[in-house]
């Protein structure tokens, strides 16, 4: 496993890149446990700033140090963003399994229910749970019904891969062999199903903290927990632009498409390696 | 023929289930919740000024009649689901007393406007493009596009329009950020008109563009990259076939259906970044009237918007599904 | 009459980076032999021996990381000559299935599933004939019509045939245009045997009407016995023997030849077949000398040393082995009183 890490760090450009990117932020967001600042409290840093030695991104409208703040809010909205892709995966794989190794009719309804996700777009449905919730929805109930609306793609890929693998010459062996199935799923089948879900969990993220940042700035999600998407709220709020406190807008803005960024890329790198195929294209001198 | 008919028929069921499904679960979502509409509305308006405790009784009163919510919940959903084939959802709070309906099929054309034209050109350039690009893996140009993609790509819509706003909008204001077409134009069939909603509808075309065609550019590229190893690619290179007719009679036409399938699952999100760049242009489509529906607190609107949302969504996998048989043969014969 | 093909010292390498490792795989390791007018040549080899590699060489269809490194492959047609080894893309495709064509491995998948036949012949076969719309349209049933297909098949799908329409269809594309040099890959592997008696004996009909050459290649002994005028077997990259085919199967000069030959099973013959040890070298880390001496029960030191060259051992019988005479036909083998004469 560590050895497949390393090898893609030193060989493939774009998973290096990705792990920087990432690392970075991940280190950048560990931070907000060692501040020296408390992030619900306002107008204690003299407000509009531009960034300087004492203010590293400079402060906000409200009176708060940004660089701190955005620790906070990185961190809440990776952990937000983790949070949704552990319970969605959690979901997508139960039932791409169920329905790729049991077959028949639980196929049918699991597969009839996939396409009822898939067809019903989500922003309404999560403006109308915000309509009716309106501050009591916290970060993990959003968590919670994103996860409900990230399954259905991820649930696909892994039923088929499900199928494939039964169907597969090993698993006859195996089953022939007198292996339980559990043990099948365990060790034959799970090296190659893991790959996939770190993958899917990647792109996961980027789907539903793209999502979490546009609620947010609409003023839809509960705008006093720090997080990318609020602090960009606020900044709209407060007019930063108009007012020329740039750096409350665009540093948020470059730190979160870093973050993007990096996550795609080690989606796509875990994606090409995962393919045997393309492995091959990359061989060719 | 029977075959796609028999197609059709199943398919036409399973539209109806979803939606179905999708209004019914919109409308438990939004009766279902802790806090009451009417109570929310009672106390944002006692919070503006003090009225005696009767007029609040009374207003209590016609806002539980107006909302149905006299009767137990089945029997409201009863006669959520009789109204809706009809059409009435309730009149609006916003622009009362315009039924909620009405608002929505006005604002639905701009959406359906700004949907079409981004599937058109970011599907269908992306797609070829990405093609080519997976078929001439050599060409510098089509290089450096898929690494200008890559960055581009993870960028969620509302921050591209929002660059694209702080560009056109305080940069370099050559173009109208917002509106669907200019205030001193009247809404008519002249050339005038036309022309003021094209223009405006340019920005946040484009914004939905850059996102999408990054997008399906690498999608494309990937899968065709796997397709230039198939057997039927190399047997026809192998015997001299024109490029340009391998190019796209073998490769891309046959890297087209998978892609129609994934357009067909992501048009949920597509839609939903639509409406998002709307209400950063401020554009009169259904993304505008639903934040303004939530700031209002007007639960008609964003019921309605919700369902038609779920109905225009379906019915686009729907069509696309019926076209589906047509790009590929093999599918026909089931 | 010149020879068709002339190979002379063919080298082709798969040169490949990955991962900061670079790997050289000999596929083709200086081949040379030809093929005469009218002459079904046939190639026998195990998996990654090299050999589709080396028609593909032949076809002018390779791409990197496949290189041609060294020697030539020179076609000697009735209007042009041409060297595939080291010409351009343009002398190249103007031999394409006019005089150059090729039947591939598995008709499963050679046929585009979104495309009629009438359309993938047209993409085919129109710029090689220089025909078009109904002259076009009245060769392809012509052809057809000697394939036993019915005219139908041209405005179906791919799917909507059989597997063995499907084949015949394949080697209809291929011989359309009356090339003068066929190849074919490996066209029975994966067909039943009664789908593969009738391709083979399509092949054979089509070959001899046509008067063309083919070499035929394929790992399954018994199709060489019925189809080849001369056999070559390829190993590790190398021709390690080549021999009209009767001569092949009844005095084989090779040790490799030998056991290839005594594997073929005949019914209500027990005897034990002694099978080889080890497996195929790594082309990319092949052994020092004969590359066949780790597994070779006549091998002595200098097997181990010297590389054994391409010599004639009989007439018209080469073989690369410092003991050819010493190779006896193994139990097992078909008796020279049983070996039929070839069927053409």
């Amino acid at each position: 496993m560590f050895s497949i890490f390393r090898d893609l760090v030193r060989y493939n450009i774009e998973f290096a890149i990705g792990v920087v990117l990432v690392g970075s932020i991940t280190l950048f967001s560990l931070l907000s446990f060692f501040s020296p600042v408390d992030p619900t409290m306002i107008y204690v840093a003299i407000p509009d700033r531009p960034p300087s030695f004492e203010h590293l991104f400079g402060t906000n409208s409200r009176g708060q140090d940004l660089f701190w703040q955005l620790t906070f809010a990185f961190r809440n909205t990776l952990y937000f963003g983790l949070t949704v892709a552990v319970l969605s995966r959690i979901i997508s794989i139960t039932v791409g399994l169920a329905a790729g190794y049991l077959g028949g009719w639980v196929d049918r309804v699991l597969m009839f229910f996939n396409d009822i996700f898939v067809a019903i777009p989500i922003f309404p449905i999560l403006i109308l749970f915000y309509f009716v919730m309106r501050s009591n929805l916290d970060m993990f109930t959003l968590a919670l019904i994103m996860a409900c609306f990230g399954w259905p793609f991820d649930a696909r890929l892994i039923r088929s891969v499900a199928l494939g693998l039964r169907n597969r010459e090993f698993t006859r062996q195996a089953v022939f062999a007198g292996m339980s199935p559990l043990k099948i799923m365990r060790e034959e089948h799970l090296p190659y199903v893991m790959p996939i879900i770190f993958s899917t969990a990647m792109a996961n993220m980027i789907w539903s903290i793209g999502l979490e940042v546009t609620l947010a700035v609409l003023g839809f999600t509960n705008i006093n927990i720090p997080t990318v998407g609020t602090a960009l709220y606020w900044a709209n709020s407060h007019s930063a632009l108009v007012v020329g406190v740039w750096w409350w807008i665009l540093i948020p803005v470059i730190l979160i498409v870093l973050t993007f960024l990096g996550l795609f890329l080690l989606a796509i790198s875990l994606n090409e390696y995962i393919d045997p195929r393309s492995r091959l294209r990359r061989m060719g001198v | 023929m029977r075959g796609y008919l028999r197609f059709a028929l199943k398919r036409l069921l399973q539209l109806l289930a979803v939606v179905f499904a999708g209004i019914s679960a919109a409308f438990f979502i939004s009766h279902l919740s802790p806090i009451s509409p009417v109570e929310s509305i009672i106390g944002r308006v006692s919070g503006q000024s003090s009225y005696s405790p009767q007029a609040i009784q009374s207003l209590r009163d016609t806002l539980t009649e107006l909302f149905g919510l006299s009767v137990p919940l089945h029997e409201q959903y009863f006669n959520f689901l009789g109204r809706f084939v009809r059409g009435d959802l309730g009149p609006s709070l916003i622009a009362f007393p315009t039924p909620a309906m009405q608002l929505v099929m006005l604002a639905l054309p701009w959406t359906v406007g700004l949907m079409v034209v981004q599937i058109v050109i970011a599907w269908l350039v992306g797609n070829i493009l990405g093609g080519l690009a997976g078929y001439y893996q050599n060409s510098r140009f089509l290089k450096a596009f898929g690494i200008v993609a890559i960055g581009i790509q993870p960028i969620p819509y509302y921050i591209v329009a929002f660059l694209m706003v702080i560009v056109f909008g305080f940069l370099w204001p050559v173009l109208p950020i917002s509106g669907g077409f200019a205030m001193n134009v009247r809404p008519s069939f002249t050339p005038e008109f036309i022309l003021s909603v094209l223009g405006h509808s340019i920005l946040p075309a484009s914004s939905l563009v850059i996102v999408g065609l990054g997008t399906w550019f690498l999608g494309m590229r990937a899968l065709v990259s796997n397709i230039v190893t198939e057997d039927y690619v190399t047997y026809a290179e192998l015997a001299g076939v024109r490029q340009q007719r391998i190019v796209f009679g073998y490769v891309i036409r046959n890297a087209m259906v998978p892609q129609l399938t994934a357009l067909a699952m992501t048009l949920g999100a597509i839609f939903s970044g639509t409406i998002i760049t709307e209400q950063v242009f401020a554009y009169p489509g259904l993304g505008s009237l639903l934040v303004r529906a939530v700031n209002g607190g007007d639960s008609a609107v964003v019921l309605a918007v919700s369902c038609i949302a779920i109905i225009a969504v379906a019915t686009a996998i729907f069509l696309i599904d019926m076209i589906h048989p047509l790009l590929d043969p093999r599918v026909r014969a089931e | 009459m010149a020879d068709i093909l002339t190979v002379e010292h063919l080298k082709a390498y798969y040169l490949m980076n990955y991962f900061g490792i670079t790997r050289e795989v000999r596929a083709v390791d200086d081949i040379t032999m030809s093929v005469r007018r009218n002459e079904v040549y046939g190639i026998a080899g195990e998996s990654s021996s090299g050999k589709t590699s080396f028609i593909r060489v032949l076809a002018a269809a390779i791409r990197p990381p496949l290189r041609v490194v060294a020697g030539s492959a020179r076609y000697e047609f009735d209007d042009r000559s041409i060297d595939v080894a080291n010409a351009g893309p343009e002398a190249a495709e103007a031999i394409r299935w006019s005089h150059l064509s090729y039947i591939m491995q598995g008709s499963m998948s050679v046929l585009n599933p979104v495309r009629r036949i009438e359309r993938t012949f047209e993409d085919f076969a129109a710029r090689p004939l220089g025909l078009s719309g109904r002259a076009l349209r009245q060769r392809f049933v012509e052809h057809l019509g000697r394939l036993k297909l019915p005219p139908e098949v041209l405005r179906a799908f791919p799917h909507e045939l059989s597997g063995g329409m499907r084949q015949r269809v394949t080697i209809g594309l291929a011989t359309i245009a009356n090339p003068q040099f066929i190849i074919a890959d490996e066209p029975t592997t994966a067909l039943d045997v009664v789908v593969q008696k009738d391709v083979l004996s399509l092949i054979r009909n089509l070959q001899k009407e046509m008067g063309a050459s083919v070499i035929f290649v394929t790992h399954d002994m018994a199709v060489h016995a019925n189809m080849a005028d001369r056999v070559g077997i390829i190993y590790a990259g190398r021709l390690v023997e080549e021999a009209p085919t009767r001569q092949l199967f009844t005095a084989p000069k090779h040790p490799y030849t030998a056991h290839l030959v005594a594997s073929l099973p005949r019914i209500g013959d027990t005897t034990q077949r002694p099978a080889l040890e080890g497996r195929p070298p790594n082309l990319a880390d092949p052994p020092q000398g004969c590359r066949f001496h780790p597994r070779c029960p006549l091998a002595i030191e200098k097997c181990r040393q010297e590389v054994p060259p391409l010599a004639t051992v009989a007439p018209d019988q080469r073989s690369a082995c410092w003991r050819w005479d010493d190779v006896v036909p193994l139990p097992g083998s078909i008796p020279a009183a049983r070996v039929p004469e070839p069927v053409r």
